[in-house]
């Protein structure tokens, strides 16, 4: 493909405000839109598997395979009455939904989907390569849950505030791990920016995720758990809480608390692609006898790899039950936190000896 | 989250908060009101309030013949109709003085052990929902489908099945059900065993139950609490076993008693009862004997003057007992319903005082209350 428009564009508009703001722009926007279209679908993927999981059939009756149905969800949520209740604090009920979507896209930004492409010219597959990109990703991911404390604290409903409370208790106990656990890969690659990341995962031609097992581990269970997903969906427990802090919200702001949920759970799943498998990379990226897998595009890897964790959500969901509020608690400090220092420990320790740094 | 015991009430004005859980909860089962005293998530107390679903079924029996009064009865535990027919056709009969050929006494049993299956499958699905497992739920009610088809083949109705008259069955069973009734039940073990696939040892599902809600055995037998949660807490007290009634007398079958009386030894027992039943309806099957299914009866069934009686069965939630006496005429004089759940809530705020919200919803699933029966 010819990427020559591109220049023409470049020079129409003026080299510093194509780089700094014309393209991140549209990338962004096409990003979000990717984004947007693959939660539609992932809803609906989830509702079938779940179906196939649970001896039902799921939705199958809105277009082909039900195929149109997350379409007909969205125009109902989007016509539907948006109910502000009476002794809501308004500013935060309104303010809420917008904290959780907002960061969650944001994060997007510095995700690298794609190898950077070898034709001149061509546009990369990130939005901006950030070199503290690591940091960024961890600061924006506990933005979020201020969105859910906010919702369940102005929605004046004593479920709700249960719901807001539990969450700012998993926010805090699970916060920490998952930054820790980011930490060991961050020393093995030497770089914040998450492409460095990559690359240093092609450099060692092994994913992280191999030496780096235990941090793997730690930051999917604590992914799991900020995403507020089964089994540590307390925030929302339905049977518990009657759908905890989004108890009294409707129409689009409800509709946007689930946007947000569902785009957590991928980024979840796109740092831990990125952070511990190798993010584009093939399977096993030094072994030469596997190099016709390099056939298959970068980003088609991403992708899969991002499916397969998203699968993994969902499995989740058809099989465990919740754990209790205090057990959750249990998990993250007495397990999570100190294995994920332990790794860091040692992980510092082999790297100093061995060197591998940059 | 902590710290408004009395010293942190003076310090800080703190207080513990009340919450409403239900009418309208999804967990309370129907409409059951909890009023709760909580800490952070912690219950300090525990009051149930009931009545949302009061019927004035006791007064309505006064008003019908005896035999007018068995749809009635359906509707109190809605969820095991058949036993509660059999509870009631059963002190009528006694009251009356009627003896049930064998036929209908074998055909009572399949139906009421039938229906303890299926009562137990919408509480393990309750149940389960509840603790946030979501898959045994569609199982439970794949299999409790097949059992209401069988209801509905035999007397055409599906819950409220009004299936009992007193002395014997109105209908006999229909051509092909016994071998229907026999697949079922010869299935069914392999059935139980995926349940218990996905909770018996799963991690999350023994933290969530084990050591949760402890009823030790006197406590339980001081509330009243019969059935499986009496079980549970090891004591081994079944209706079927201890005065058999109708045809347990003639078939083998166990009685689970697990000692450590929490939700997960009630758990056990319930899951070890589907089996039971299951083995007990195949019994009754091979040996269901020939013969008429009515007793000789009169047109009206009079009750003699000042006639009382107790009569109680086995339900799938313990002990459903109908205490009735008769003025001589062809209606009750008085109808007093002994019901399982209403007995078995008692044991509710003992058990949750102390525990955390995410408790109290799997103790409303191991009580196994339906409000029909204790609002009546």
């Amino acid at each position: 493909m010819s990427w020559s428009w591109l220049d023409w564009l470049r020079e129409a508009v003026g080299q510093p405000q194509f780089t700094l703001l014309f393209a991140p722009a549209a990338k962004f926007l096409v990003a979000i839109f990717a984004i947007f279209l693959l939660i539609a679908y992932l809803v609906f993927a989830e509702r079938r598997l779940l179906g196939f999981l649970q001896v039902r059939l799921g939705p199958n009756r809105v277009g082909p395979w039900g195929l149109l149905q997350p379409i007909a969800d969205i125009l109902k949520l989007l016509v539907k009455e948006d109910t502000i209740p009476n002794r809501a604090v308004r500013w935060a009920y309104l303010l809420a939904p917008c904290l959780v979507v907002a960061p969650a896209l944001v994060i997007f930004s510095v995700v690298p989907f794609g190898p950077s492409p070898t034709a001149p010219g061509a546009p990369r597959w990130y939005v901006t390569d950030l070199n503290a990109a690591l940091v960024f990703v961890v600061a924006l991911a506990s933005l979020g849950i201020y969105g859910i404390i906010l919702g369940g604290w102005a929605s004046n409903n004593k479920f709700s505030l249960l719901g807001g409370l539990r969450s700012a208790a998993q926010m805090v106990s699970y916060e920490v791990p998952q930054g820790l656990a980011l930490v060991g890969p961050l020393m093995l690659a030497g770089s914040l920016s998450l492409v460095g990341i990559v690359e240093g995962q092609a450099r060692l031609g092994l994913w992280f995720a191999v030496p780096q097992i235990v941090a793997f581990f730690v930051y999917f269970v604590a992914g799991v758990a900020e995403t507020n997903r089964n089994p540590f969906d307390l925030p929302e427990a339905e049977s518990e809480l009657v759908a905890g802090f989004h108890t009294e919200y409707s129409g689009v702001r409800f509709a946007l608390f689930f946007l947000g949920e569902y785009a957590n759970m991928i980024v979840i799943s796109a740092i831990a692609v990125t952070v511990f498998l190798g993010g584009w990379l093939r399977p096993f990226p030094s072994v030469e006898a596997l190099a016709f897998l390099d056939l298959v595009p970068g980003v088609a890897w991403f992708f899969l790899k991002v499916f397969a964790f998203l699968f993994l959500f969902i499995w989740f969901r058809g099989t465990f039950p919740r754990f209790r509020f205090d057990q959750l608690m249990d998990l993250g400090w007495k397990w999570l936190i100190p294995l994920s220092l332990a790794n860091v420990l040692v992980t510092g320790l082999v790297v100093v000896l061995v060197d591998r740094g940059p | 989250m902590s710290g408004a015991g009395p010293a942190g009430e003076a310090l800080f004005g703190l207080r513990e908060m009340e919450l409403n859980f239900g009418p309208q909860h999804p967990a309370t089962h129907g409409v059951m009101r909890l009023k709760l005293k909580v800490d952070g998530e912690r219950i300090v107390d525990c009051y149930p309030i009931i009545g949302y679903l009061h019927r004035g079924t006791e007064k309505l029996f006064e008003l019908h013949p005896f035999f007018q009064n068995v749809p009635h009865t359906d509707r109190l535990d809605y969820v095991a109709a058949a036993t509660n027919n059999l509870a009631y056709v059963g002190a009528v009969e006694k009251l009356v003085g009627l003896e049930v050929p064998p036929r209908a006494r074998y055909i009572r049993v399949i139906l009421a052990e039938l229906q303890r299956i299926s009562s137990h499958l919408v509480w393990l699905a309750t149940h389960a929902i509840d603790i946030g497992a979501m898959t045994p739920f569609f199982y439970c009610f794949r299999e409790r489908e097949v059992i209401l088809d069988l209801f509905e083949q035999y007397c055409g109705a599906r819950l409220t099945l009004n299936c009992m008259r007193p002395g014997g069955q109105p209908y006999d069973l229909p051509q092909g059900w016994v071998d229907r009734c026999g697949e079922f039940v010869a299935d069914f073990p392999a059935k139980v065993a995926e349940y218990e696939g996905l909770l018996t040892e799963n991690r999350i599902w023994k933290r969530r139950t084990v050591g949760v809600g402890v009823l030790p055995p006197e406590t339980a037998i001081a509330y009243g609490v019969t059935g499986p949660m009496l079980r549970g807490s090891g004591v081994a007290w079944d209706l079927r076993k201890a005065m058999p009634y109708e045809a347990y007398g003639e078939v083998e079958f166990d009685v689970p008693v697990y000692a450590n009386g929490d939700t997960y030894d009630r758990y056990l027992v319930r899951m070890e009862e589907m089996r039971q039943s299951a083995r007990i309806v195949r019994q009754c099957l091979e040996r269901l004997p020939g013969g008429p299914i009515m007793a000789k009866r009169p047109r009206v069934l009079k009750a003699a003057a000042e006639a009382e009686v107790y009569h109680a069965v086995e339900g799938p939630k313990g002990e459903l007992g109908f205490y009735i006496v008769g003025d001589g005429g062809p209606n009750p004089y008085r109808c007093h319903v002994r019901p399982t759940s209403f007995m078995n809530l008692q044991a509710l705020p003992e058990m949750a005082r102390g525990a955390l919200i995410s408790d109290l919803v799997a103790l409303i699933g191991t009580v196994d209350i339906v409000l029909g029966e204790i609002d009546r």
